[in-house]
């Protein structure tokens, strides 16, 4: 039994710092579209933004415990931000991703007032009815977001001036995709941190934080606005890919859809977010072929039977099955 | 102007009630059990088809058709607490919201698959249709026989909690589950026999709700939002925090539409935030 | 972590779509409509109206079959439209893009239309600026303008000179609201008030009391079908709002099958503007709702007419360019198309490229039993307003 030094924690972390060899499959896998289906980069470019998403709600919810169904609001404010700035005339697209994310980010911070005050369904309901105020709002300016007709005229320029958004999604997919990529590594490294330790400490039980010195009211703030900054950036990789935007970025529809996308992966799993993202948007894209007008029935069946026979999501199914072998070998 | 002012706060409170009647279930046994049963609107959405069936194919007169809707829906609650939900008690709260959402989307597709996507009609008898002028004022009969109906039940569950062994049972099961398990109160029948009651109560309030708001196969989305803020507001585990927050809600909607009709649904989510920012816990809740 | 993989290797492999070997005497249509949800009913009906035409006439046009590759959008969903009209042209190499129940999923599937040079005919989507996003699309519906701007010239020439205008907050609603409001004053009406609803608005009564406070001689609103309009009927009834003293101007939807069923009684009187109705009684129109009854057990609607011409306009164009699917062949060749549809006498504008055609004025009036629309005057061969005024 190694005696509890300082230096365990840190340790630990180190430990999970690491990559492991499947990590890299996988990502490595992730290149695997471009070669074995080339004509569905656009479904692919699609399922990497609303991963991204997912992850932005995952550190919130897996590794900070606030359940948010109005998460959508800082994707659909990216997404806004970026079309907006498109349609005004500068269609430079890393430039406005920038721009999008910033504005995400001081509408993330704003909130986060508010949401570190409160708790359980108080906190489940405030970000409900600030998602749905979002939303309302965007509705009635239709001046602005071009109401339920959606944004026109947002045209984007070539990404690093070479590459066009093309019909196949090449470019589309790579930039998601490369995004998705920075996105993550941003993170694995937030969670692997400290700091990540101190939020799941206040996932696990809040109140006693304060007692060993976590500011946790300020943690709190400074998770949401980074989660708000992804979902921004998410939001706008959405604009500009296909150069629309519409009411339904900011619905309930699309917070309800994410939160159902990270609990099927598995929250507080770093990956969750994305294996989520994949089973759910390739199911429903099957589905919508086979049979559409019951897609609701099949994906309902799904996440019943997740949720019986893999609780903790896929990944956490996937992790007791792994420990259970482990123990029989 | 106090007219229309009266009108206006008359209708809202009928829409209070109507929420009131679809939430009631879902508060008190979330306080109780702490289990979130997103799917509390699809139980209101069978027992409102169960009434268009009855109305509708065979032939049986409205009122006759509510008792049907209620026990419907209540019995159907007892199939699925006994065989899913039970499973689930001591799990997270996200896996709760999971397969909740999961049995929603199925009773969507399962309405739309038997009823189809249209708008279901209801052919109410002649003496609840039309307005009745009282003390110069015109009501609609339908909202006052929604107002009655509440008001009954509200009583009844009242009476109910507060007069007999059984509701001193669920009082005890919501404020503290364990001390009253220790107390040798059979926590789980109790809660087996709240849960087909609220839920029966959904489906009641479906039924009646087809004539206000209509009914369609996507009910069950349609409403859980507001369902959510009538419970969120009113506080856990409360009948009196419910019919109070149902009537706020219910009047503030319509009287926000009449005097700000520009503000349109703004008006109803910022009261809800602003009275949950106040009282996190509800109006009446405990925890 | 290894089932990861193996999972992910799976859902690649899901993605793999079959080659599809172009069969040389096949014409692929992708259409893109709307199949669950809240908008599944309208989205059914134009599904609905497309089998009825080709039960009607066949599969085979011009020597080549008819394939439909249906795709289901869920709802107002511009991004996921994109994709699927991308993923048609690209992957399922698709002739021709139909169908679009909603205008921002139109919007958006334009952009291909455009990009890929495709003939795109839109069977439902209302908005009047869709038809400018792409030179190879055509209309088959309505637009509101070309309604509502005829139903308020209609409105002063027939005595109405003062209107309280109710709309739904959202884009049809702006559309119609600004359409009528302009047509009535161009004729010298006045406009007393104007109020929106919120959208999924589900009761009316505050509403309509506050239009009974300003007590106009007619009011005119707009509102989605579904529960609605039976809603708002009934919110007039309870205010006492009477049709006679009160002339209520509404749309086809707003007098919809379902919609006057569910009414009652209280819609009786209730003035509307539309193209068409199943009840209307030409022989074409007759023989359509036969077909339709026996094919779907319900009656056709606007959405259906909309599928129903939106085939026939794609089958006559094949006849016209001899089964070729250029989009420069078939659009020239659908510009100017003129034929009897179940609704009256249509055409495509040879240089809009949207619908012509008959607009009805009906009223709700109680026939053998049952609420129906009885048209009572009719505007024939009406454009869409806002190309001609530059728009």
């Amino acid at each position: 039994m190694p005696s509890a030094t300082l230096s365990e924690p840190q340790r630990h972390l180190e430990a999970q710092i690491r990559w492991q060899p499947l990590e890299i499959a996988f990502w490595l896998a992730t290149l695997l579209p471009f070669v074995l289906t080339p004509n569905h980069l656009v479904l692919a470019s699609q399922i990497a933004i609303t991963a991204l998403f997912a992850l932005s709600l995952d550190l919130i919810l897996g590794y900070a415990g606030i359940i948010s169904l109005g998460h959508a609001a800082y994707f659909g404010f990216g997404s806004y931000t970026a079309g907006l700035i498109a349609k005004w005339g500068w269609g430079e697209p890393l430039t406005g991703l920038l721009i999008a994310a910033a504005a995400a980010g001081a509408l993330g911070y704003v909130t986060s007032f508010i949401i570190a005050r409160f708790r359980h369904l108080a906190l489940i309901m405030i970000t409900l009815g600030l998602g749905l105020l979002l939303a309302e709002a965007a509705n009635s300016a239709g001046w602005l977001t071009g109401g339920a007709d959606g944004l026109q005229g947002v045209r984007m320029w070539k990404l690093l001036g070479l590459f066009q958004f093309d019909l196949y999604g090449t470019t589309a997919y790579t930039y998601s995709l490369v995004v998705l990529f920075l996105g993550f590594l941003l993170a694995r490294r937030l969670i692997n941190s400290p700091f990540g330790l101190a939020l799941r400490g206040i996932r696990e039980n809040a109140v006693r934080m304060p007692a060993i010195g976590a500011a946790s009211a300020a943690h709190i703030r400074k998770v949401y606005t980074i989660a708000a900054v992804m979902a921004g950036i998410a939001g706008a990789l959405l604009a500009q890919t296909t150069e629309t935007v519409s009411l339904d970025t900011l619905s309930f529809q699309r917070s309800a859809d994410v939160l159902v996308i990270l609990i099927l992966g598995g929250a507080g799993r770093l990956y969750g977010g994305i294996v989520g993202a994949i089973i759910y948007m390739v199911a429903r894209d099957q589905f919508s072929h086979i049979n559409p007008q019951y897609w609701y029935f099949w994906i309902g069946t799904l996440l019943i039977a997740v949720v019986l026979f893999l609780p903790n999501g896929i990944l956490g199914g996937m992790a007791r099955l792994v420990r259970l072998e482990r123990r029989a070998a | 102007m106090i007219d229309s002012a009266f009108g206006v706060l008359f209708d809202g409170f009928a829409y209070g009630m109507l929420l009131f009647v679809l939430s009631v279930g879902l508060s008190v046994t979330l306080g109780m059990m702490n289990f979130i049963n997103l799917a509390h609107c699809s139980f209101a959405m069978l027992g409102g088809f169960v009434t268009v069936s009855l109305t509708n194919g065979l032939g049986w007169p409205f009122l006759a058709s509510l008792p049907g809707a209620f026990a419907s829906a209540a019995l159907v609650s007892v199939a699925f607490e006994r065989g899913l939900y039970r499973r689930l008690y001591g799990a997270s709260e996200l896996d709760q919201c999971l397969l909740t959402i999961g049995i929603v989307f199925v009773s969507v597709a399962v309405a739309a698959y038997v009823y189809g996507t249209i708008q279901q009609p209801l052919s109410l008898p002649a003496y609840l249709r039309g307005s009745v002028s009282i003390l110069g004022h015109s009501f609609g009969v339908y909202r006052l026989f929604l107002i009655g109906v509440s008001i009954v039940i509200t009583a009844a569950l009242v009476a109910a909690l507060e007069l007999t062994r059984f509701g001193a049972q669920v009082r005890a099961a919501v404020d503290n589950q364990r001390m009253a398990r220790g107390l040798g109160i059979d926590v789980d029948r109790v809660f087996a026999v709240t849960f087909a009651l609220g839920s029966g109560l959904a489906g009641l309030g479906g039924a009646l709700a087809i004539e206000i708001v209509g009914l369609d196969h996507a009910f069950a989305f349609t409403y859980l939002i507001s369902v959510l803020i009538v419970v969120a507001v009113g506080g856990l585990g409360s009948i009196g925090g419910s019919f109070l927050a149902a009537s706020v809600l219910g009047i503030s909607d319509m009287a926000g539409k009449y005097y700000f009709p520009e503000l349109g649904a703004f008006l109803i989510y910022f009261v809800m935030v602003a009275l949950l920012m106040w009282r996190p816990l509800g109006l009446f809740g405990k925890r | 972590m290894k089932r990861i993989r193996v999972g992910l290797g799976c859902a690649v492999a899901l993605l793999v779509g079959v080659a599809s070997a172009h069969a040389q005497g096949t014409v692929k249509i992708g259409l893109i409509n709307v199949l669950s949800g809240q908008f599944a009913d309208a989205g059914i009906q134009i599904d609905n109206g497309v089998k009825t035409y080709m039960k009607q006439h066949g599969d085979t046009v011009a020597g080549k079959k008819i394939e439909l590759i249906r795709r289901d959008v869920g709802g107002p969903a511009p991004d996921v439209a994109k994709r699927f009209a991308q993923e048609l042209v690209v992957r399922d190499g698709v002739d021709m893009l139909a169908g679009f129940l909603l205008t921002p999923n139109a919007l958006a599937a334009a952009d291909v239309s455009a990009q890929a040079k495709k003939f795109m005919v839109v069977m439902n989507a209302a908005t009047s600026i869709i038809i400018t996003k792409s030179p190879y699309m055509i209309r088959t519906s309505v637009t509101l303008p070309q309604v509502m701007e005829t139903f308020g010239t209609w409105a002063t020439k027939n005595g109405l000179k003062k209107c309280y205008t109710m709309v739904t907050d959202y884009g049809p609603g702006h559309d119609s609201e600004a359409a009528f409001q302009r047509a009535f004053k161009e004729a010298g009406g006045e406009i007393v008030g104007a109020v929106r609803f919120p959208v999924a608005n589900p009761d009316f009564s505050a509403f309509v009391q506050r239009a009974k406070d300003v007590n106009p001689e007619c009011i005119f609103i707009f509102i989605p079908g579904g529960a609605q309009p039976a809603a708002l009927g009934k919110a007039f009834a309870e205010r006492g709002v009477d049709f006679t003293k009160t002339k209520v101007l509404g749309s086809g939807e707003t007098t919809a099958e379902q919609a006057l069923k569910a009414m009652g009684d209280a819609g009786l009187g209730l003035l509307s503007a539309w193209h068409y109705d199943y009840k209307s009684n030409v022989p074409l129109n007759v023989e359509f709702v036969k077909v339709f009854n026996e094919m779907h057990g319900r009656n056709p609607d606007f959405f259906s007419i909309g599928g129903y011409d939106g085939m026939h306009a794609i089958y006559e164009a094949l006849k016209k360019t001899n089964g070729n699917t250029d989009g420069d062949a078939l659009i020239a060749a659908a510009k100017g198309l003129k034929w009897e549809s179940p609704r009256g006498p249509m055409s495509i504008d040879p240089d809009t490229r949207d619908v012509v055609q008959t607009i009805y004025i009906r009223r709700v009036e109680k026939v053998g039993g049952e609420l129906v629309n009885v048209p009572f005057d009719k505007i024939e061969n009406v454009k869409d307003p806002s190309r001609a005024r530059g728009g």
